[in-house]
């Protein structure tokens, strides 16, 4: 088959690749009908997550359709599905807690050493991530092995387009779970740092979970008129001072809860940011990270910090002190994705929730080496890419 | 044993930071053994778990370096162990305890290649399944075949009991041990 397969620093190839095959019980092989390039897979492109190996397949946002079945799998052929980018038993304890990034049996048994020495306890297994989430191939590729099939993969109704639904496996529950993280009440203002996918679905949820302003904080013009679409009030942070705009837009309050969802890649030349990259090209640190400690410093007293972007090792100068004097709330994670998914499904084809609106540029899977160049430099009108094998 | 305990806190002895062989002689009659101690949460009843695990030709399923056991009887095995550079070491191991659903220890018998004893407690930790604590004293063994295998039993040994638990936590759990093979020539080529 072909898949993308990345072959170090901004080099990533279509490759012909061995089909992937059944190989335990609970299995299922889906043939992708679409797939999508995510804000985290440009971490991995720009060479900022450790433990890829040269011809490891990319992709954790997919969904197709089902051509095989394990012995154990509930699926049936023939089946729409969208796959969860996190992989989970469903069997243990976590997963009976519905925390499924923590499931504790996802990561092959080897794989589980880094995590461990890293984190403390080893994560779920995420699909296209590095060896330290697995090694699992991911779903940037004509067909795809995805484990525990019983519990993981969501059917979707006949007749739903793909674009509709795609983003089930990923962005829409990482922004909905991190509305959610932000513990919203009726009549608060929140503030989302990174009009990304994450951050707009995280916009469009914060009013659905009845925040009455929500205020969006990013650089490219685009992205803040997407967010202004969905009623978001804006700042360019380019433009205006991010701290000093949050205090008179709230009457000098600072917002009830904030969104850290741009990551350890944050732009813009801060002092501390250009710190954090010296570091980070000296290895002295790995994550950049000036919209954490700008949103902990804007948050009201005692409001709630929701981090739904993806921190990977140590940050310095971490405003420890202002979440400790102030009493704020910090709440984070790698998203439940299997939890959220029923419950979206029907938001979207209720209508109460918009997906397709983000999609910018549809490819062939053969093209997907420009997406990410083109995902990369132009982010201002590149929202979202998504590839198709089979398109041209 | 608390006799002797030299500590004024509650964790367990193969965790101390000094009196080693205070530790390994909680299990080992050779206090200069290498010990290995690691505890799992299996999502299981005890009952379940501890049959599994009593029947040692189960062990290699989730032991990745135990190629096969053989039951001699009730109490008695033989053990076929991987070694490096596609060697084997062999031994006879006897049960010297057991309590159903409680606790199962072995030790190998004279001549073993590498004299070795394991230690396996139970504990129903009831909505939470069952907490397996295993522990591992082996004797590194001398000689340039022994640096062989000390080789793997010196550096591995805490490794390979952590992954073999987990291992075993997953089959326990959900049926299968996870892996990330993208196809069945890639898992046997793992698994050899």
């Amino acid at each position: 088959m072909r898949a993308l397969a990345w072959h170090g620093k901004h080099d990533v190839r279509v490759d012909t690749v061995d089909d992937p095959q059944i190989v335990n019980p609970r299995d299922c092989i889906i043939k992708v009908t679409a797939t999508a390039i995510c804000g985290s897979d440009l971490h991995l492109y720009d060479g900022y997550i450790p433990t890829m190996q040269a011809g490891d397949i990319l992709g954790h946002e997919f969904m197709g359709e089902v051509v095989e079945i394990g012995a154990k799998s509930t699926l049936k052929k023939g089946q729409k599905v969208v796959v969860p980018f996190t992989i989970a038993c469903g069997s243990c304890y976590h997963c009976g807690k519905h925390q499924y990034s923590a499931c504790d049996n996802g990561l092959p048994a080897d794989n589980q050493d880094i995590a461990q020495e890293l984190y403390g306890q080893p994560m779920s297994g995420l699909f296209g991530y590095s060896h330290m989430t697995g090694g699992y191939a991911g779903g940037q590729a004509e067909y795809v092995r995805v484990p525990f099939s019983d519990v993981g993969p969501i059917v979707i109704p006949d007749g739903v387009e793909d674009e509709k639904v795609l983003f089930l496996s990923d962005i829409l529950p990482t922004g909905w779970m991190a509305a959610e993280n932000a513990q919203i009440e009726p009549g608060d203002t929140v503030a989302v740092w990174g009009c990304g996918p994450v951050g707009l679905f995280a916009v469009q949820s914060a009013f659905l979970m009845g925040a009455e302003r929500v205020i969006a904080i990013d650089h490219f013009p685009h992205r803040l008129e997407l967010a202004k679409k969905f009623g978001a009030e804006t700042i360019n942070y380019e433009e205006s001072a991010v701290y000093e705009a949050l205090m008179v837009m709230t009457g000098g309050i600072g917002p009830d809860a904030v969104i850290d969802s741009v990551g350890l890649e944050a732009h813009g030349f801060f002092v501390d940011n250009v710190l954090d990259q010296i570091k980070a090209s000296t290895f002295l640190g790995t994550d950049r990270a000036h919209s954490i400690r700008q949103a902990i410093i804007a948050c009201r007293k005692g409001g709630r910090v929701s981090m739904p972007a993806v921190y990977g090792g140590f940050i310095d100068k971490f405003p420890l002190g202002a979440l400790m004097e102030k009493g704020l709330t910090l709440k984070t994670g790698q998203t439940h994705v299997q939890h959220y998914m029923p419950a979206l499904l029907n938001a979207i084809m209720e209508g109460k929730i918009d997906t397709t609106f983000l999609i910018s540029h549809r490819m062939d899977l053969e093209d997907a080496p420009k997406g990410y160049d083109m995902f990369k430099n132009n982010q201002n009108e590149v929202t979202k890419v998504v590839l198709k094998p089979g398109f041209n | 044993m608390n006799d002797t305990n030299p500590h004024s806190d509650d964790a367990p002895p193969t965790t101390w930071k000094r009196g080693d062989s205070l530790g390994a002689a909680a299990i080992s009659e050779r206090k200069d053994d290498a010990i290995v101690a690691r505890a799992v949460t299996i999502n299981r009843p005890v009952a379940e778990v501890f049959a599994y695990f009593r029947d040692f030709a189960n062990l290699p399923t989730f032991m990745e370096n135990v190629e096969r056991i053989d039951i001699l009887s009730d109490t008695r095995s033989h053990w076929v162990v991987k070694a490096p550079a596609g060697k084997t070491v062999e031994w006879d191991a006897v049960v010297t305890e057991e309590a159903q659903d409680r606790l199962i220890a072995w030790t190998s018998e004279p001549g073993a290649d590498v004299a070795n004893s394991g230690r396996v407690e139970f504990r129903d930790a009831g909505a939470r399944g069952t907490v397996v604590t295993a522990t591992i004293a082996y004797d590194p063994p001398g000689g340039v075949i022994g640096k062989l295998i000390a080789k793997m039993f010196q550096r591995e040994p805490a490794i390979q009991a952590r992954r073999d638990l987990r291992r075993f936590k997953q089959l326990m759990e959900t049926g299968e041990i996870a892996t990330a093979a993208m196809n069945r020539k890639q898992h046997e080529e793992e698994l050899a």
